[in-house]
């Protein structure tokens, strides 16, 4: 599904990612964890191609494609899709429009017809009852005046709805009460098969008491330091990062 | 919409309301003389002509305004001609292969058809009429209900009590210039009477104006709506207009009696000039109505083409518990420039007005709103809010807010707010990482920025004015 060879990466002047390593298979669940500034959200922007975030080395392999080489939005026509930290307001247009327009680029590209107002409309419905959303937020602008637990949420809709290949979760548990935790665990969940693969960035191991991990690795200095299954994330609950013998922020800020 | 123009072409010709008049351009250049010739050429009472030359001799004392935010060179009032005879068939272009092939790619992402998008283009088309034709029950229909829609020439004509009992009651011949040297030299335009009490069965629309050739760059248009009328007028159409003519100055009246309710709708798409802003119209629109004791008067307006608009469509709330309204959206780019608002003048008790504009700037256009608010010493009570949004596309465009507010009466509220935003990176990535490209992505964005005025006009118009806006800004993101 996914291949990132020693991907060197840098944002402005300042290097983030140094030699970056991570193979992710069909149908697999991949956590990553690391510190505040670390260059996770870096990584994300880099495999979904934003603006601003310059290559310096290495390689990535998305399916078929070098990944490196398309368009931000054809690698979301290719099912990439990313749940993003902080999700944007676009007043006005709303969700509907938006998400109806996305799923149908999408389809269009899988040479499938667009699908209905009507065919839509009940798709829509059926992702807005599954984050536990009320269904006047398919009416209300993009992101428009959500709260930031509602924003994660809609974020979720909207994967469900794009059907991806690839889903970049990045922080989508982060502000969440409890309850919401599992709307998202579990829209999360009923979406995992054999062909999809996860990327779930994350800071807190309890999300993947819900959404369990078939690898954990450890993002720190732009680099994967460790790599392991569920009980890493459980050591770093318990002991933080210190173990790994690394500071959290002195790569980053230097 | 679509209907309605197969209405209108399918429409039995009718003798009388295409005037008809004799293959004749006139020489460059403006005098008492070409008054008088533009008169007679329409058959004009005396009455009329006199009205004209009033206005001309006005013309002549005045200055041409320069306060607005605007370049352009000066114009020479003496190089235009203000008759032209309508294109012979001979001249029009034979077919759609004949026809600039970016005004037919425009027109197909429309979505128009190929017989509109020949009359469009003023292709040589022999129009086919149904011997029943809809536009024939359309003009039935209208007459039953007593309304009066015609081209303002033959209104002159059939109506002249009417017609100077109104024109220029709204929009004075000697009001400002350009309102000055209209009344001079109109052409033709529209006229709409709707008796009291009466709601117009449908929405009018310039469209069933057959002769609508060569009307567009002296246009005048008078619409009067007795006591407890309704009207829901509109103007233009989405497809790009071309005219030879360089210089517009239209000249628009309302009149809402008591309790009449007027809504006027535009949407303005003349050819903007090329990238330079060269060929491009230059328009300057004296638009204003009077609303009489709760009358109520609603303007929308979607401007997206000429190279430069001048534009200021106006309510003067002269009766206790009138209403004004004013939804524009101005989009400029390439080289464009707006400078458009309103006024609202409140002059009676109670009077409420609401101001909505949202000026889009891409490329290095500039585009200006400018708005008067006026609280008259007898407006006790009366109310305004204004909006005004400018959404700037790139860094070499620029927008400019000029809100005047005069307020004589200490119980009138003015309410103001303002905001300027960017289409932000952050947004433009959020809809490619959804697979959108850039253009898709600016449209929406720029849509949902406009979507509380295009909620304001009539259904069809506001679909068609969302695609207008997204090729209008096709190529104005990086
Ligand atoms: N546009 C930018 N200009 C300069 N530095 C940047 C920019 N974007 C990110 N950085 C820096 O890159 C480093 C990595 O940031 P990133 O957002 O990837 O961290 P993160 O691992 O996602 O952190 P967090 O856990 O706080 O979300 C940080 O030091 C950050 O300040
Ligand atoms: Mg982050």
């Amino acid at each position: 599904m996914l291949t990132i060879d020693n991907l060197h990466a840098r944002v402005g002047q300042q290097s983030i990612l140094k030699g970056l390593n991570l193979q992710i298979k069909p149908g697999e669940v991949h956590a990553i964890m690391g510190p505040n500034g670390a260059g996770k959200s870096t990584l994300s922007y880099l495999l979904s191609g934003r603006d601003g975030y310059e290559v310096e080395g290495g390689s990535v392999q998305f399916m078929d494609d070098d990944l490196l080489e398309m368009e931000v939005e054809d690698r979301a026509r290719h099912g990439l899709f990313l749940a993003f930290q902080y999700p944007v307001e676009i007043p006005g247009v709303s969700n509907m429009e938006f998400m109806k327009e996305s799923v149908n680029a999408i389809r269009e590209q899988r040479g499938e017809e667009p699908l209905s107002a009507a065919e839509f409309l009940k798709k829509a419905k059926e992702a807005c009852k599954q984050v536990q959303l009320p269904l006047d937020f398919l009416k209300r602008g993009v992101n428009e005046g959500f709260s930031g637990g509602e924003k994660k949420r809609n974020e979720i809709m909207q994967m469900i709805l794009l059907e991806p290949k690839l889903c970049i979760l990045d922080e989508s548990d982060s502000g969440l009460d409890i309850d919401a935790l599992q709307v998202v665990a579990s829209g999360v969940n009923s979406q995992r098969n054999s062909e999809r693969s996860f990327l779930v960035i994350t800071h807190y191991q309890r999300l993947l008491d819900y959404i369990k991990p078939d690898f954990v690795h450890i993002l720190a200095n732009g680099k994967i330091v460790k790599s392991g299954d569920a009980s890493l994330a459980l050591k770093v609950e318990k002991e933080g990062y210190a173990f790994l013998g690394i500071e959290a922020t002195e790569e980053a800020s230097s | 919409m679509t209907e309605q123009i197969d209405q209108a072409l399918s429409r039995k010709y009718e003798a009388g309301f295409v005037s008809d008049i004799e293959s004749e351009t006139f020489a460059a250049g403006l005098d008492e003389d070409v008054i008088r010739r533009i008169s007679a050429m329409k058959n004009e009472p005396e009455w009329m002509l006199e009205w004209r030359l009033r206005a001309y001799h006005s013309w002549l004392k005045m200055e041409e305004p320069e306060w607005a935010h605007l370049h352009y060179p000066k114009i020479d009032y003496q190089a235009i001609s203000y008759y032209s005879a309508p294109k012979s068939m001979k001249d029009k272009p034979k077919s759609l292969d004949e026809v600039d092939p970016e005004l037919l790619r425009v027109y197909e992402k429309l979505g128009i058809p190929v017989h509109e998008q020949e009359v469009l283009a003023g292709v040589a088309v022999d129009m086919v009429f149904d011997s029943v034709s809809v536009a024939t029950t359309f003009r039935e229909k209208l007459k039953e209900a007593g309304v009066i829609f015609c081209p303002i020439s033959e209104a002159i004509q059939n109506y002249p009590e009417l017609v100077k009992k109104y024109l220029g009651s709204v929009v004075p011949r000697s009001d400002n210039y350009f309102a000055a040297l209209n009344s001079a030299v109109f052409t033709d335009g529209s006229f709409v009477y709707i008796p009291k009490g009466v709601r117009c069965p449908m929405e009018l629309s310039t469209y069933f104006r057959i002769n609508e050739q060569n009307t567009g760059q002296f246009e005048r248009t008078l619409i009067v709506a007795d006591e407890g009328s309704y009207v829901s007028y509109l103007e233009g159409c989405t497809a790009p207009q071309r005219d030879e003519n360089q210089l517009h100055a239209a000249v628009v009246e309302l009149v809402a009696m008591d309790d009449a309710k007027i809504k006027y709708s535009t949407v303005q798409n003349w050819y903007p000039g090329d990238e330079d802003g060269k060929g491009g119209i230059y328009n300057f629109v004296t638009k204003r109505g009077i609303c009489h004791t709760n009358a109520h008067i609603s303007w929308t307006q979607v401007e997206t083409g000429s190279a430069v608009t001048w534009k200021y469509p106006s309510c003067v709330l002269k009766g206790d518990n009138s209403v004004g309204e004013f939804y524009s959206v101005a989009l400029t780019r390439g080289r464009q420039q707006a400078d458009t608002g309103t006024k609202m003048i409140h002059l009676g008790k109670n009077t409420r007005s609401t101001i909505i504009s949202k000026g889009i700037s891409a490329g290095r256009s500039n585009n200006s709103y400018r708005g008067l608010v006026h609280m008259g010493p007898k407006a006790d009570g009366a109310r305004n809010f204004t909006e005004c949004d400018s959404l700037l596309i790139g860094d070499r465009c620029g927008a400019h807010t000029f809100p005047y507010i005069e307020s004589r009466n200490p119980t009138a509220k003015v309410e103001h707010e303002a905001t300027t935003s960017k289409v932000s990176e952050d947004q433009l990535f959020l809809c490619k990482q959804r697979g959108l490209d850039a253009e898709k992505a600016v449209s929406m964005i720029v849509n949902g920025f406009c979507k509380e005025v295009f909620k304001e006009l009539p259904m069809e118009f506001a679909v068609e004015a969302g695609k207008l806006l997204e090729i209008s800004l096709e190529g104005s993101v990086g």
